[in-house]
C-alpha cells in the first residue's frame, strides 16, 4: 500500500538536558488527515518532542521536515507562522486579559488599523462555540477554572489555519461532555486534511480518536502502530515495559463502610457558602472515609473544597473540626487544623519553579514550623528521598529544579508536599491530572491506603470512574449546588450523568 | 566552570583590575602604616562597604518580588539625624552620646522599613509606588532635619564608622563583612532564606502552602531600612558632615544593579548574598577604574554604563543562546528555510 506523503517528518531527534538525555534517536512523522497519538509514561519525553518540533528547544542533532524542506524554527511564533499550531501541556495564557483577547492576541482583528473589538468578541464566542462552550468572552481569564483555560488555549490553536495541529494533554483537566465534544472538532478537522499530534494519557479517548500512534519509553522511540493493529493492553505494555497490575483488589476494600458509620466526625460543614462560587451547603466527613465530589466544570467542586481549607472565606455558615466550630479564614488555618489541599493548578497555586523538588516537599511542613525551626538539611534529604521513591518521581535527583520535570512528575511533587504534613483530612483537587496509568493506579492505591489508615480525604476529579473507584461517598454538584450526596454502594457513572444533567436530588 | 552563576561577575572583576593594574603597576600594593592597611585594594572595600550594606537589605527585598527604591533616601535621613543629635552635643567626642546619636538614627530607619513593609505587605501597595512615596519624601525630610544646611561634625568616635581601624582594617569593611556573614548565616541556617524564595517565586503557592508571606515582606523592609541606616551613618562618618541632598543619592540604583548583576533576579525567587557582594564590588571597582585611567568627567558615566551592559549581556540566557547558535551549527541552507503557509487571519 502506498502512503502518501508525509507533512512532517521528524529523524533521529536527539535532545540532552544537563544530565539528562530528554531524547534519544527518536523517528516521528505524521500524514495529513489523521490524528497521530503520541504515547508514554510521565518523563517519557513526549512533551520535549514537541518542544523541539516548535522551536523551544534546540535539537542536538537530527532533522525536521515539514511539507518536504527542512526546518528549523527559532520559536514557537515561526512555527506558528509555518502552519505548526500548539497548545502545550502548561496552559500559557495571559491571566489578566479577557478570554477573546488571550484567543487573538498577536492576530487581533483589525478595521480601519484598529482593533475590532466587537467583531473580536463575536469571533471568540464562535469558536468557544465550536467547542460546546458558553461564556462571556470580555471576562477575565484568571478567574476562569483551569479546565476553560484549557479549552480556550485550543480554541486559540484552533483559529489559524494551520496545517499541522499539536495538543499536549488537552483533555487533561476536562470532563467526559467536553471530551467528547472536542474529539467531534478534532474528527471535523482530520477530515479537511489536517495533521493532527494528540497526547494524552486517557487510553480510551487515544483508541476512540488515533488513526496510528508512537510510542515513546525513556526518551528512545518504541514504535509506530496502527490503532487497529495494536490492543490496549498491548500498548500499555509498551509504554511502561512491562505488564500493567490491575486493581480489582482496591475496588473490593475501598466500598466496605460498615466500619465508618462508628468512625467519628471529622469535619462538618453546616450552611457554608460563598457568593458566587458555592450555594450553602452542608457536608460531614468521617475519618477514615473518603468523600468524592462530581460535577461538571464550574460546578463549584473546587470552590467547595476551598472553603474547607480556608483558601478562600466562607460568607456564612459554620465548620465544625472535631466537634469545635472553628474559623477557617486562612490557609493557615487549614493547616492548624491538620487540613491539606493540593490544587488542581499546579503551575500557578501549586509549585515554585524554580525551586528543587527537595524544597517544594518541604515547603508546607517548613511553613507549618515557622522560620526559626529549620528542617534539617538531613530530615530533607531524608523526606524528599523517602517521597521520591514512593511517588517514583523522575529524575530521582532531589536537587533537580520542579520547572525541569515533566507535567505529571510535578503533580507527584505537590502531592508528596501535602503527605510528608500527615494530614488528617487530605484535599485532592485533580491529583491525577496528567499522571500516567501506571503512576495513576499507585496514587490510587495510596489513597486507598491512607483512609483505611484513617485519614479522611475529599477526592476531586473530573474522571468520574476514579472518583467511584476510590469514594465511600460521592458528593454530587451541579451549577454549584450540591445536588446529591449519595453511598457508594454500587453507583454507576451512569447514575451520576443523570444525576447531574438532571439536576435533581437524590 | 563558566557555567557557574558567579564566573562572569567574578571574570568582569578580575579584569577590571588587571586593567588597574597595567595602568598603575601599584595598584595591588598594600602597606601596613600605624598599624593600618593602606592601598588601592583596600580603599575599593571601604568606600564600597555602604553599597554593599544596601544591596544586601535590598537582595532580601527583591527576592520577595518586591523592590525599595526609598533606600537612598533613607541613606540621608540616618546620616542627618545622627549628626544633627552629634552637632547639638557638649561634648562631640563623648562615646555615650555618639551611641545615642547611633541608635537615634538606626531605630528611625527600622520605623521607615516598617513603614515601607506596612504600606507593602498590609495595604497591598506595589512595592515600587509604595517606596517611592518614601523616595520622594525621604529626601525632605532629611532636609528638614538638617534645615537645608550641610551639618558638619567633629565627633571623633562618630567619624570611626567611617575612617576608623580595628585589626589593621577600616571599621567600614568590618561592619559590612559582619553583616553580610550574619545576614547569610540567618537566612540559610534558618528557614528563612527557602521561605522567601518561596514567596517571591510563586506568592500564591506559597500562601496555599500555609505560608505567612505578610511578615516575612513585612521583615525585609525593615532590614532593608536597617541596612541603609547602618550605610547612611558610614557615608556621613566618612565624610565627617550630614549633606542631605547628596547623601545616598542614586544608591538604590547602583544596589539593584549590584544584585542583579549577582545573579539575583529582579522578578524574584532565588537570591544569592555573595553574588550581591561580588556585584558592589564590581561597581566600586569600577568607578575607582575611571579615575585611576584618567578618563574624563563628562565620560564616566557612559563608560560605567557600557561595562555594566557588557556584564549584563554575557549573563543574559537569551543572548548566550543567540551567541552559541550562531557558532555552533550555521542552518543547512537559505534555501530550506520554512515555506512560506498561507495564513488568513
Ligand atoms: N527544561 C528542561 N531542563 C531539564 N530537563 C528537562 C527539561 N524539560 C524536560 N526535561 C526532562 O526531560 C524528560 C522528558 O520530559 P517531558 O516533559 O518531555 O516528558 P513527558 O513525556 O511530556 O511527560 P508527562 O507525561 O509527565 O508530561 C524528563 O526527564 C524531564 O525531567
Ligand atoms: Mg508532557
Amino acid at each position: 500500500m502506498t502512503e502518501p506523503e508525509a507533512i512532517l517528518r521528524m529523524t533521529g531527534i536527539r535532545k540532552e538536558f544537563p544530565g539528562v538525555v530528554a531524547l534519544d534517536d527518536v523517528d516521528f512523522r505524521m500524514f495529513p488527515g489523521e490524528v497521530h497519538a503520541l504515547m508514554g509514561e510521565n518523563g517519557a519525553g513526549k512533551s520535549t518532542l514537541i518542544k523541539t518540533l516548535t522551536g523551544v528547544h534546540g535539537i542536538d542533532a537530527g532533522t525536521i521536515e515539514l511539507g518536504g524542506s527542512a526546518v528549523s524554527f527559532a520559536g514557537p511564533p515561526e512555527a506558528q507562522r509555518a502552519g505548526v499550531s500548539t497548545v502545550y501541556q502548561e496552559v500559557n495564557l495571559c491571566p489578566n486579559l479577557s478570554v477573546a483577547e488571550n484567543i487573538f492576541i498577536g492576530r487581533e482583528p483589525r478595521r480601519f488599523g484598529r482593533i475590532h473589538w466587537a467583531g473580536m468578541r463575536r469571533r471568540a464566542e464562535v469558536l468557544l462555540g465550536a467547542l460546546d462552550l458558553r461564556l462571556d468572552v470580555s471576562a477575565g481569564l484568571g478567574s476562569q477554572s483551569i479546565a476553560v483555560q484549557q479549552m480556550v488555549a485550543i480554541a486559540r490553536a484552533l483559529d489559524v489555519s494551520a496545517r499541522v495541529l499539536v495538543l499536549d494533554e488537552p483533555t487533561s483537566s476536562l470532563d467526559a461532555g467536553e471530551v467528547e465534544q472536542l474529539l467531534k472538532v478534532l474528527r471535523s478537522l482530520r477530515e479537511d486534511g489536517m495533521a493532527i499530534l494528540f497526547v494524552s494519557h486517557f487510553i480510551d479517548q487515544v483508541f476512540a480518536i488515533a488513526d496510528r500512534m508512537t510510542v515513546l519509553r525513556n526518551g528512545k522511540l518504541v514504535g509506530e502502530y496502527r490503532t487497529s493493529d495494536i490492543t490496549p493492553v498491548e500498548l500499555v505494555t509498551r509504554m511502561i515495559g512491562k505488564e500493567l497490575e490491575v486493581l480489582d483488589d482496591l475496588e473490593e476494600s475501598a466500598h466496605d463502610r460498615s466500619d465508618l458509620a462508628a468512625a467519628p466526625v471529622f469535619l462538618q460543614a453546616d450552611g457554608l457558602s460563598r457568593k458566587g462560587a458555592v450555594a450553602p451547603f452542608s457536608l460531614e466527613i468521617r475519618q477514615g472515609e473518603v468523600v468524592g465530589l462530581a460535577g461538571l466544570l464550574g460546578s463549584g467542586r473546587t470552590e467547595l473544597a476551598r472553603l474547607l481549607f480556608g483558601a478562600d472565606h466562607s460568607d456564612s455558615g459554620t465548620l465544625t473540626v472535631d466537634g469545635a466550630v472553628v474559623p477557617m479564614r486562612t490557609p493557615r488555618a487549614g493547616m492548624d487544623h491538620r487540613i491539606a489541599f493540593s490544587p488542581e493548578d499546579r503551575k500557578t497555586e501549586g509549585l515554585v519553579g524554580e525551586l528543587t523538588v527537595r524544597e517544594n516537599i518541604v515547603l508546607a511542613l517548613q511553613a507549618a514550623r515557622g522560620w526559626s525551626r529549620p528542617l534539617s538539611r538531613k530530615r530533607q534529604d531524608e523526606l524528599a528521598a523517602r517521597y521520591v521513591a514512593a511517588l517514583d518521581i523522575r529524575p530521582t535527583s532531589p536537587e533537580t529544579l520542579v520547572r525541569n520535570l515533566s507535567g505529571g512528575n510535578q503533580q507527584k511533587v505537590l502531592l508528596a508536599r501535602w503527605l510528608i504534613t500527615e494530614p488528617r483530612l487530605l484535599i485532592l483537587d485533580e491529583p491525577t491530572r496528567g499522571i500516567d496509568i501506571g503512576a495513576k493506579t499507585e496514587i490510587q492505591r495510596l489513597v486507598a491506603k491512607l483512609s483505611g489508615d484513617g485519614m479522611a480525604v475529599l477526592f476531586i476529579s473530573a474522571e468520574l470512574e476514579e472518583v467511584l473507584r476510590l469514594s465511600h461517598r460521592v458528593t454530587v454538584l451541579r451549577d454549584r449546588k450540591v445536588v446529591a450526596q449519595l453511598d457508594n454502594e454500587s453507583l454507576t457513572a451512569d447514575e451520576i450523568m443523570s444525576i447531574i444533567a438532571e439536576g435533581s436530588s437524590a | 566552570m563558566t557555567g557557574h552563576r558567579l564566573f562572569w561577575p567574578i571574570a568582569a572583576l578580575v579584569a577590571l583590575l588587571l586593567v588597574d593594574l597595567a595602568v598603575k603597576p601599584s595598584f595591588f600594593s598594600v602597606e601596613l602604616r600605624d598599624g593600618h592597611l593602606y592601598g588601592s585594594l583596600v580603599d575599593i572595600l571601604r568606600l564600597g562597604a555602604p553599597l554593599i550594606l544596601v544591596g544586601i537589605g535590598m537582595t532580601l527585598v527583591v527576592a520577595t518580588r518586591g523592590i525599595d527604591l526609598s533606600v537612598g533616601s533613607v541613606v540621608a535621613i540616618s546620616g542627618a539625624l545622627a549628626c544633627l543629635h552629634l552637632s547639638g552635643l557638649g561634648d562631640q567626642n563623648s562615646v555615650g552620646g555618639t551611641l545615642v546619636a547611633v541608635a537615634m538614627a538606626l531605630g528611625l530607619c527600622l520605623a521607615l522599613g516598617a513603614w515601607n513593609g506596612f504600606l507593602v505587605a498590609v495595604l497591598g501597595i506595589q512595592p515600587i509606588i509604595a517606596t517611592l512615596i518614601l523616595m520622594v519624601a525621604g529626601r525632605g525630610i532629611a532636609q528638614l532635619i538638617t534645615d537645608g544646611q550641610i551639618i558638619t561634625i567633629t565627633s571623633g568616635p562618630f567619624r570611626a564608622i567611617g575612617s576608623g581601624y580595628l585589626l589593621t582594617l577600616p571599621l567600614s569593611i568590618l561592619i559590612a563583612l559582619v553583616v553580610f556573614v550574619l545576614t547569610s548565616v540567618l537566612v540559610r541556617r534558618s528557614a528563612l532564606g527557602l521561605l522567601i524564595e518561596a514567596v517571591g517565586g510563586n506568592p500564591e503557592a506559597s500562601r496555599l502552602s500555609g505560608l505567612r508571606s505578610g511578615r516575612l515582606i513585612w521583615l525585609v523592609y525593615v532590614f532593608g531600612g536597617l541596612c541603609a541606616g547602618v550605610a547612611g551613618l558610614m557615608i556621613s562618618a566618612n565624610t565627617s558632615g550630614a549633606d542631605a541632598n547628596h547623601a545616598g543619592l542614586w544608591i538604590e540604583l547602583d544596589a539593584i544593579l549590584a544584585l542583579t548583576i549577582g545573579g539575583t533576579q529582579l522578578t524574584g525567587g532565588r537570591f544569592s548574598l555573595g553574588g550581591t557582594v561580588i556585584g558592589a564590588l564590581l561597581i566600586q571597582t569600577l568607578t575607582t577604574t575611571v579615575y585611576t585611567l584618567g578618563i574624563p568627567d563628562t565620560a564616566t558615566l557612559l563608560v560605567k554604563a557600557m561595562v555594566v551592559l557588557l556584564v549584563c549581556l554575557v549573563q543574559s540566557p537569551a543572548f548566550r543562546a543567540k551567541v552559541r547558535r550562531r557558532r555552533k551549527s550555521p542552518p543547512p541552507a537559505p534555501a530550506d528555510r520554512p515555506v512560506k503557509v498561507e495564513v488568513s487571519a
